[in-house]
This record gives structure tokens, sequence and C-alpha cells, in this order.
């Protein structure tokens, strides 16, 4: 039924930290008080992506995105908008005006003005729990159109026409993928959807599937009927609640629908998606692990070939593609392979999901079209570094990735270009780093991650992380030896020639990026036991300053009694009895404390 | 009151649902999932029962649980505090507030306060960087948390599971 206004409400996991559901509760009251109730629908969303705003609201007409709306203000804000029909201007985010290319919704706000939306292209704007929803913006179009009007092998033509490339980090060419399962004369064949999303510090693929997850299934289902599968599967994390509520909702009423199960569409066509869920192990995002996980086995890689394509779940040939590049598919077929492949760079078509977080205003999830710079991106969509700080790094790829620096700033964003400026375009995570950043203790943490997921299976990951950790960590330490820097080198080379999988080969990218371009700051660590971002707090000396009023705050909470003095007078830090707990520091209310 | 027997059917009708699926032993990993969701860890128990139920040597099962690290192997806390170690969180000084917890409760990642309160655990990214440094309390997200706020957080819950002790002995 037609409603006159809208009300959306972002129901993402930034979002949702106040009480799900507490927000859509007062806008009833308010809607109902003014007997507008039932001329309005109120849905909740996924992410918009504009998450250092949140919670963020949108109401229609006018398109109007609210920010920061509360359960103080909302009700404020609903009847001003809809009620007197004027904007809230104090909640508008606006600096950044609406755009959104697929149905103009927004106009041009520089959040969204170099950005183009295709994977994520209803997230933040359809209600993810309600199929019409989907059916709305041409939902299940595209596979409707492939039922009846296209050959499997017309599909595969289309995807590797288009020049989609895997999203999940290696950028394997989707259609040629397509095509070597297709190839495989098998009756049972498996369509695997990985949404394990490893990087330890991005949620691209989560809000994808909280905020449209119809997308990912109709994308599957077109992928099955190309290469001849029947069964689909959803790989994704059990730590991600919200997406597999809304996931098993969506699948759901699919099946009601006819679009899945027997005979979709009246075709003769039949497919049907389960979800398996992961159970927190980085290693299982990659495929031939992920696999042994879903048949209930740890999940270590084995050698490939033979690829998953002819040997997969099952021993039955399996195609495996990430979240993002399933959500490609429907839109390619849409709005065709020629338009998609009109947009990006000459190797790399359509467009990127990135999580951008770190030391950067707009932190949240940004889709831009490949060839984007990451000065772009940084400074223009995401607005630059907050309080005037200076640019230091930014690191891409996460754990299997590498860091780019000041002068990398115009690199355009593909595979090839990320690859050869020493990173990698990895699944999406992007961390801005400032001066405040130690490079070797951000080494440190990627290494310690990997350190941690490695499977044991192979000897060079198992072993050579952990004696690459060793050094790293007696480097921040303040115990660096002479010859660590080119040890962690020599191990880290070797490391990446003799592993499995690709979590050995790349667990020491970010170790040996960061020697690249930050060699110095590895050196004053090891010779000069200097850590010149403080971070590295063994390596730093505490001392009282002139500041010091004599409150005896710090003699109290000094676990050690190295703080003395007398009150009223400036105290003093006994150096060999301090072990640089930084307790004083942080009680201390005159900064009378300095760290260097 | 729910007894060890209920516990134990109610795992072999879960495990009975997938017994006409192919591949019936793939779902070892679902029904881990379950145990921990009724019980909030995977006790021996249960795995000698699974591995009976689904013809799946023990040493398999415990092999599957202990590479896993979403299974809890030893029983949880009331309050599960995961501090999210992802990258967004850990460059805004995350470690500080887990060395916070770890001071107040005395404990280490992945144990429990003797008193079954707390569990401290860490999680990865929880999808709410915008906000970092996060945790999360029993599936709560608490945004830009500072050791202060921390400590005071976890005052508060203590205090609250005080009073309800003394009105529960009323
Ligand atoms: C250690 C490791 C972790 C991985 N994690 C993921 C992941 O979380 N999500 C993902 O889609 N692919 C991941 N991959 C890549 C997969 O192995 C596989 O290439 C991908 O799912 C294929 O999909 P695509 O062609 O659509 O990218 C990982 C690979 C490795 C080596
Ligand atoms: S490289 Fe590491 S994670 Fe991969 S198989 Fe070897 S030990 Fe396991
Ligand atoms: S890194 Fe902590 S929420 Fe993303």
């Amino acid at each position: 039924m037609y409603k006159e206004y809208s009300i959306i409400i972002c129901s993402g996991t930034s979002c949702q930290k106040g009480v799900p559901g507490e927000l859509t509760e007062i806008a009833r009251q308010v809607l109902l008080k003014h007997g507008l109730d039932q001329k309005t629908k109120i849905s909740l969303s996924g992410c918009l992506g504009m998450c250092s705003k949140g919670p963020v609201m949108i109401i229609n007409p006018g398109y109007t995105i609210y920010g920061k709306v509360d359960a103080g203000n909302i009700g404020k804000i609903i009847e001003n908008h809809i009620v007197h029909k004027k904007e809230v201007t104090e909640h508008v985010i606006h600096e950044d005006h609406l755009f959104n290319r697929f149905y103009s919704i927004f106009g041009d706000m520089d959040f969204f003005g170099k950005q183009m939306r295709i994977a994520l292209r209803n997230c933040g704007i359809i209600d993810p729990d309600d199929i019409d929803d989907y059916l709305s913006v041409r939902g299940y179009e595209a596979l409707a159109r492939v039922l009846t009007d296209y050959t499997p092998a017309q599909v595969i033509e289309q995807v590797k026409l288009s020049g989609l490339r895997g999203r999940g980090g290696a950028g394997f060419p989707t259609g040629i993928k397509w095509e070597l399962t297709a190839r495989e004369k098998e009756p049972v064949k498996y369509v695997i959807c990985n949404a394990d999303e490893g990087d330890p510090g991005a949620f691209m693929d989560r809000s994808a599937v909280e905020g449209d997850p119809h997308t990912i299934i109709e994308g599957m289902i077109i992928g099955g009927y190309a290469v001849g599968a029947k069964n689909g599967i959803v790989y994704i994390r059990a730590e991600y609640p919200l997406a597999i509520k809304r996931l098993e909702r969506a699948i759901a009423s699919a099946r009601k629908e006819g679009l899945l199960g027997d005979n979709i569409l009246d075709t003769q066509f039949c497919f049907d998606i389960e979800i398996r869920l992961g159970a927190g192990a980085f290693v299982c995002g990659e495929e031939t692990a992920l696999i042994q996980s879903i048949e209930g086995f740890r999940g270590m890689p084995r050698p490939r070939p033979p690829y998953p394509s002819v040997k997969g779940l099952f021993g039955k040939p399996t195609l495996i593609n990430n979240v993002e590049t399933w959500a490609n598919i429907p839109v390619i077929i849409l709005d065709g392979a020629e338009w998609f492949s009109s947009i990006g760079t000459e190797k790399s078509k359509g467009t990127k999901v990135f999580a951008l977080a770190g030391s950067i205003k707009n932190t949240g999830l940004i889709e831009v079209p490949m060839g984007t710079t990451l000065r772009e991106i940084i400074f223009d969509v995401g607005g630059g570094i907050p309080e005037g700080r200076k640019f230091k790094a930014v690191q891409t790829g996460g754990p299997s990735g590498g860091c780019l620096v000041e002068s990398d700033l115009d690199t355009r964003i593909d595979y090839e270009s990320l690859a050869a400026a020493g990173s990698m375009m990895g699944s999406g995570g992007m961390i801005v780093l400032d001066e405040g950043a130690c490079m070797v203790n951000i080494a440190r943490y990627f290494l310690e991650f990997a350190q941690n997921e490695s499977c044991g299976k192979c000897t060079p990951c198992r072993e050579g992380t952990k004696r690459m950790l060793e050094i790293l960590t007696r480097i921040t330490e303040g115990n660096g030896m002479d010859g660590d820097i080119e040890k962690l080198e020599r191990l880290g080379r070797m490391i990446q020639k003799a592993s499995l999988c690709g979590l050995g080969q790349s667990a020491p990218n970010p170790v040996l990026s960061t020697i690249a371009k930050f060699r110095s700051e590895y050196e004053e660590h090891v010779i000069d036991r200097k850590c010149r971002a403080a971070v590295c707090t063994r390596m730093l000396t505490y001392e009282i300053n002139g500041k010091c009023v004599g409150c005896t705050a710090c003699v109290k909470v000094c676990p050690t009694r190295a703080v003395s003095g007398v009150k009223m007078n400036v105290h003093v830090i006994d150096q060999s009895k301090c072990i640089k707990c930084g307790a004083c520091y942080e009680v201390c209310k005159f900064k009378a404390i300095s760290k260097q | 009151m729910i007894t060890e027997k209920d516990k134990k059917s109610a795992l072999l009708e879960f495990i009975d649902n997938y017994r006409e699926k192919d591949n019936f032993e793939s779902y070892l990993i679902a029904v881990l999932h379950r145990v921990q969701e009724v019980n909030g860890y995977v006790d021996e128990a249960s795995m000698d029962l699974i591995a009976h139920a689904m013809g799946i040597p023990t040493a398999r099962i415990y092999g599957v649980a202990t590479f896993y690290h979403f299974f809890n192997l030893k029983p949880v806390g009331k309050y599960i505090i995961s501090v999210c170690m992802g990258t967004a969180c850990f460059v805004k000084g995350a470690n500080a507030i887990a060395d916070k917890i770890k001071e107040i409760l005395n404990i280490e990642t992945g144990e429990t306060t003797k008193d079954g309160l707390f569990t401290l655990q860490e999680a990865r990214c929880l999808g709410a960087c915008g906000q970092a440094p996060v945790l999360m309390i029993n599936n709560k997200i608490h945004g830009r948390m500072t050791p202060k706020k921390t400590a005071d957080m976890i005052k508060k819950i203590k205090r609250n599971a005080l009073k309800q002790k003394v009105q529960g002995q009323r």
C-alpha cells in the first residue's frame, strides 16, 4: 500500500548501540499522537555507511538524512519534519548533500559525491526484512530475465564481459571461475557465498548482508543457474547474529514467493540456499579451509589443484564467491555488462566497498569506482584526518596487506596498482594512521593476529610467524638486537615462499611493507631504543615536569612506589623503580607527567 | 526446572532434525553451536553424547571444538565482556581498555572471575568502528570507551548484582 510519508531508521550494528526498537517505538507514538500512523511507513534499514554520524534516520518526502538521532530528539525531528513541514536543520547531515546513482534519491553530498553505489545500492534505503521493498527497486528482475531469456552460457558470457573480479581479496576473474565450474559434468554441484569476513578491522560483507540480503540471494540463484548447481550455501560468521537473522528471514520469504525451491518462477530450474555458520577461525575464509569447515572438520587448507571448481564441497564442483562479488551480479544483468565495464580502470571494473576507519573524520562504509585515488578516498569522501593531525600511512588489505604512505596517495585503486605500490586490494579494510601511530606496533598487531590464526598445518607459517612475533615483541619492548630487522626480512620472505595457503603466504606482508617504508622507525626502536610516536610504552621515560602542584595523586597510584615527594611540592620519579605502567600519567590532572 | 535429562533429549532431538539430510555428519559444527547456545559452553558430556548420536569419534569432535575460537570449553560468567581488538579499535587504544578490565577483574582473556560474574573475551571487528574503541557486554555494544568508562560500567554491574543477591536473600 502506498504511504504518504516514510521514515527509515538505520539499524546497522553501529547505529543499534541504543536499544534496538526504542527509536521506532517513539516514532510510532509520535505519529499516533498526530493521527499520521496510517499514512507513514516506518522501516528499519541496513547501514548507510555514515557510521560516525549515526544513528541515522531518513525522512521522506525530501529524503532528508538526519544524524545523531536519539531517544531524546527523534520525536521533535519527526514532528517538525512531517507535521510542521520544517527540517530540523541542526540535525540534517548536509555538508554532504544527497546522492544515489540508481534511484536518484540522493543529490550531491560530498560523502556520496565521489561514491558510486552498486554492491551497496540498496543498503540503508530499503527495509531488508521486507521482500516487497526489494521488489520495488527492481529486485529479482535480473533473475526473471535470466531464467526466461538467457541460456547458462549467455549468463557466463555477460559476467565475463563485465570484467568483474572477485572481491574476496585475490581478484580472480569471476566469469572465468563460473565457466570452469560450468564445464564440469557432474550432476551435483554447489554454489557458496563466502561471508566469513576475515579481516579483523572491516565489516563490508556484514553490512551488505544486513542491509540487503535479497541481492546476495538473487546473485547466488543466477550463479546456480549459470553453472548448473541446485544447492547454495552461505557460510557466515557466527559472530554476526543480526546478519544471520536477516538472511534467514530473506531466504524464507524468497521461498514463499517461489524464488527459491523447486521450479523457480515456474521454470524448470530448482535451487535452494542453506546457511552454515563459521565459528571464528580466520583461515576458514580461505576457500579450501571453508569447504573443510562446512564438511564438519577442522578448517585446514589443502593444496590446490584440484581447485574447488573441479573438486570442492563433498568432492563436487563448487563455485565460491565473496558477498560483494555476488551483490554485483544482479546489476550486471540489469544494466548490462557493457555499462558495468565502462566503470573503473582497464583491468579492474566496477566499484569497491571499503570500511574506512582509524584516524579519519567520516568513518564508515564507502563504495567508490575503481580508479579513484587514495587521496580522494581519504580526503574527500573520508573528510581527512581529524584535529589537524598529519597523515602518516594507510593500511589496506588487513593482515594480508601492507601500508601506503604520502607519496602513494595518488595511486588509483585497482588490483594491479595497489600491488605495485606494495600493498593489496584485499577485501576492503582501510585503516588510516596519523603521526600518533607506531608502525612497528601496527606490524606487530597484524602479525600477532596471523600467528594466532595460523592453522598449524605447515611449519613455515606455524613456527616462522612465531619467531617473527618474538623478534617484533622484543623490538617493541626495547630489547631489539643488532640484525633483528634483517632477520625479520629473511624470515618473512621465506614464509611467503614456503607456506601452503594464502594466510601464511601473506602473513609477513604488513611487517615487510612497514620495514620497506619506515625502516628508520624500526632502526630507532632497535638502536636508539626510542619510539617516536610514544606508543611502545616499555621504551618511554616518564618524568614529572614543572606543572606539578604536589597533589600526591601519582604517589597513590604508583604500584612500585617509584614516585616520591612532599605534598605541595614537585614530585620525582625514581627511574630505577619505574615499570612504565603509565598509571601516574593517567591520573595526573595537571599534565605534569611527560612521556618520551 | 530443566533437568540434565531434558537437556540431553533436547539435544538428541536437535541432532535428529539433521538425520535425513545429505552429509549428515557435516552438521557437527551446527550441533556444537547449539550446545553452546543452550549451555554457554561446550562440555565434555555433550561431546560424548554427540559422538554416539552422530557416529563421530569424540576425539574428532574435541579436535573441532578446540580448533574454532568461537567455542568455549569452560563455563562462562553471567556477563561476557568482549573487547573489540579489531584494527580500528586497536589503533584507538583497545589495549588500554582490555588491560584495565584485566586489572580490575584480575583475570586474563578467556578467563572467568571466581564469582562467576564476568568472562573476558576478545572480539574481532564488531562492525562499529566509527565508535572505536568498542566493547560488547552480553551482545550490547558500547562505543567510544575509555578505561575510566569501562571501570565505571563494571562497578555498576557489580553493584547491581550485589543488590539482586541481597534482595534474593530477603
Ligand atoms: C587466509 C585467507 C582468508 C580469506 N578470507 C576471506 C574472506 O573472509 N572472505 C572472502 O570472501 N574471501 C576470503 N578469502 C579468499 C577466498 O579464498 C576466495 O578466494 C574467495 O572467497 C573467492 O571469492 P571471490 O572470487 O568472489 O573473491 C581468504 C583467503 C585467505 C587465504
Ligand atoms: S600457511 Fe598457515 S594457515 Fe595456511 S595451511 Fe599453512 S599453517 Fe595453515
Ligand atoms: S575494529 Fe572494533 S568495531 Fe571495528
